[in-house]
């Protein structure tokens, strides 16, 4: 990649797992263990992955929301990993989130045009009548109408609610908005709405997205590469369509094949894989998916597979076949 | 007239309503459909159009107040629900019509142990002893797939993962092996791989057991691949029911047929990057105050004057193809 915006090597945030009275340390949850992928201008790359594989802490993380325990993120070159509140002060502006849930992210007491205006007015962009002009163009780019900026969120829909926090996320002209599941709280219909939208921003703006969902055929829409996590580690990543046709490891072949499709002359719903995910506390060791593993080797269960190419820019860790994965 | 022997569910004209501070409202309207042995029958709709409501009226569960089922008929294998008393329900309920829900949790007891449960469920409508039922309880669990099952069903639900729990409930659902299961949203909350195991889990069963299936979803995925029959509901109203077959090949209310399209489809193999996706405009109405006309109108790009003064009837447009549009004709030729 020539220019990322972001880059992320190896990154782990771990978690202690605390018990008794005199909170001794019993394990340790292994949340992000060594995550690497770079983002760039104008692109969006999709985060995907079963429920407590650590999606959002790879968001938080790169957000400085949290800390992590090691690795390095950079942020248009710049190592921002370590930097202080004051100095990482001006990145805050071209870095923002959008959350799942539009209501709870929402302050009730605060008209829409106040909590939209709110960043501008902290960061001291802007204030009285060049503010309200600023808050109404927001609007108007989110599909909102102006008049609504009086309102307070409980007034609005679901859909309507999610567009107020996109308009926040834009107010301060951001190059990179990560997204943790900002349609699943949506209805359908109204998912298509918002999907839409941030789409047409991003070709207005050509802001890089970091787009997290837990339904694949979201992400799969709306990416242009994905990223696939299991326990903390990508095992997959490569161009959208590449990954989706010809998936090489065997988690994400199972995962694909476990999407319901919305055809009923399509081949009908075949688990490939049993079981649950194991905890993130003391992870399986080796390849972390061969407890649940079809092709397990003997080598899987103490070897750790490394993300490695394997052609037409796909990155695979997964021992088979001299670590390109299994094809299909 | 089709056959009616294997008919296990007959619902006609169900109402439902609530008082609210905002005023009274019909969550379910004028609701018919009926199941059949070993029919899945899957209900798709947004949220607030009134599925749930529908599975509680079903079990006769409506919290009351504020709600209250004010008309029609419910007969599960020739019986009429409605009619029955409180005590005739319970006999019924967990015994010849059972349901599982989005959240276990809601029908599991986390202070009492699995097996328990089960045993407990069973002898509430079987006079049998209790080494039957727990023999019973571990046999189900065993059909449920849970490994181990003598050493599970000693254990509390919070010992076991989110997908074990839904498979416990399951069991517990079916250990009376009833004619009739409805399934709301059960695997929603449930991860993808999970969610092909449990729905996997669930048409097995249902065709070893010969169970009639309601399966409430908003899922469109999910009712291609596990229904026969489907009904879609807007604002409290089916607004169209077909074979799942008919019903995606050729949706004919245009809200359905504006469902399809804006759903994005996984792979996207030819789409291109970034389609735009069609939007169906607006959002879902309140169900308080709605217009006279069709509901959907508003949102809709073929209204015509009439469909805002007029309720569409629900009609036949051909081998049990219904769908309540005065332009159902002409849904096909917009795109
Ligand atoms: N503050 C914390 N303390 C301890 N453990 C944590 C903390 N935050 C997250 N975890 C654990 O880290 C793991 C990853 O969590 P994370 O929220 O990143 O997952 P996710 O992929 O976003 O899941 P979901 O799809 O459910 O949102 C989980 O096991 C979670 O329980
Ligand atoms: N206990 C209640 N009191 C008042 N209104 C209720 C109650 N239960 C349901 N409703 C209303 O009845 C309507 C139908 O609700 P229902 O729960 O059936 O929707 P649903 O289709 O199951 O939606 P979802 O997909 O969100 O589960 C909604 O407008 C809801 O707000
Ligand atoms: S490395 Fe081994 S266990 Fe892991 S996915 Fe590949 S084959 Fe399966
Ligand atoms: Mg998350
Ligand atoms: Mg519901």
């Amino acid at each position: 990649m020539t220019e990322a915006l972001l880059e992320v090597t190896d990154l782990k945030k771990h978690y202690p797992v605390r018990a008794g009275v005199l909170r001794r340390q019993v394990g340790t949850v292994h949340a992000v263990d060594g995550v690497s992928f770079a983002l760039g201008t104008g692109e969006t790359l999709g985060l995907v992955g079963e429920s407590g594989c650590g999606k959002s802490t790879v968001a938080r993380s790169v957000l400085r929301l949290v800390e992590p325990t090691s690795g390095q993120i950079r942020l248009d070159g710049e190592d921002i990993t370590h930097l202080s509140k004051t100095a990482l002060r001006p990145h805050r502006r071209s870095m923002q989130i959008v959350f799942q849930d539009p209501f709870a992210s929402l302050n009730p007491r605060m008209t829409a045009g106040d909590i939209v205006g709110e960043p501008i007015a902290v960061h001291g962009l802007a204030s009285g009548k060049a503010l309200e002009a600023r808050v109404a163009q927001l609007f108007e780019q989110v599909g909102l109408r102006p008049d609504q900026m009086r309102n307070f969120p409980h007034q609005f829909s679901g859909g309507q609610r999610q567009r107020i926090c996109i308009a926040r996320a834009l107010a301060l002209g951001p190059r990179l908005i990560v997204c943790d599941e900002p349609v699943s709280a949506l209805d359908v219909s109204i998912q298509a709405q918002v999907i839409n939208l941030l789409i047409d921003l991003q070709r207005q703006h050509g802001f890089s997205y970091l787009f997290i969902a837990h339904d694949l055929a979201v992400v799969a829409h709306i990416s242009h590469r994905v990223a696939v996590m299991y326990l903390g580690r990508i095992v997959e990543i490569a161009d959208k369509d590449e990954l989706f046709r010809n998936p090489r490891h065997p988690y994400t072949q199972a995962l694909l094949a476990s999407v319901p499709v919305a055809n009923p002359l399509a081949k009908k719903l075949a688990p490939l894989i049993d079981g649950d995910v194991p905890s993130p506390v003391n992870p399986p060791s080796g390849c972390a998916f061969h407890t649940r593993c079809r092709f397990a080797m003997e080598r899987c269960k103490t070897e750790r597979p490394a993300l490695l190419d394997a052609g037409d820019g796909h990155q695979v860790a997964c021992l088979l076949n001299e670590g390109t994965g299994r094809g299909r | 007239m089709a056959d009616t022997s294997d008919l296990v569910l007959d619902v006609r004209n169900l109402k439902t309503v609530f008082f609210t501070n905002s005023g009274l409202f019909k969550a379910v309207d004028d609701l018919s459909f009926n199941v059949r042995r070993g029919e899945t029958l899957a209900i798709v709709g947004e949220s607030g159009c009134g599925k749930s409501v529908t599975a509680l009226s079903l079990m006769r569960l409506v919290p009351d107040p504020p709600g209250r089922i004010v008309g029609g008929s419910v007969t599960l294998e020739g019986t009429e629900l409605l009619s029955l008393d409180e005590a005739q329900m319970r006999a019924v309920r967990g015994n010849r019509i059972s349901m599982i829900f989005q959240e276990p949790m809601t029908s599991l007891n986390p202070v009492m142990r699995i097996g328990d449960q089960i045993v407990e469920a069973v002898r509430l409508h079987r006079s049998i002893t209790a080494k039957e039922a727990h023999d019973i309880a571990i046999e189900m669990l065993r059909l449920v797939r849970i490994p181990e099952p003598a050493r599970r069903a000693r254990e509390y639900p919070h010992q076991l993962s989110g997908g074990m729990r839904q498979r416990a409930m399951i069991a517990m659902a079916l250990a009376c092996r009833p004619a009739l299961l409805i399934a709301d949203e059960p695997t929603t909350a449930l991860d993808v791989t999970i969610q092909a195991q449990i729905l996997a889990l669930i048409l097995d069963l249902q065709k070893e057991l010969g169970t009639g299936l309601v399966l409430i979803t908003h899922d469109l995925g999910v009712v291609a691949q596990t229904a026969q029959r489907v009904i879609v509901m807007y604002a409290g109203r089916k607004v169209e029911e077909a074979s799942v077959e008919a019903l995606f090949a050729s949706p004919m209310h245009p809200y359905t047929r504006g469902l399809m399209a804006s759903i994005p489809a996984v792979p996207a193999s030819g789409v291109p990057a970034q389609a735009r996706l069609n939007e169906i405009p607006g959002t879902v109405p309140s169900l308080v105050g709605l217009p006279r006309g069709c509901a959907f109108a508003p949102r809709c790009k073929l209204a015509i004057k009439r469909c805002e003064a007029e309720y569409p009837p629900l009609a036949d447009w051909g081998g049990g193809h219904l769908a309540a549009c005065w332009r159902a004709e002409d849904v096909a030729e917009v795109a």
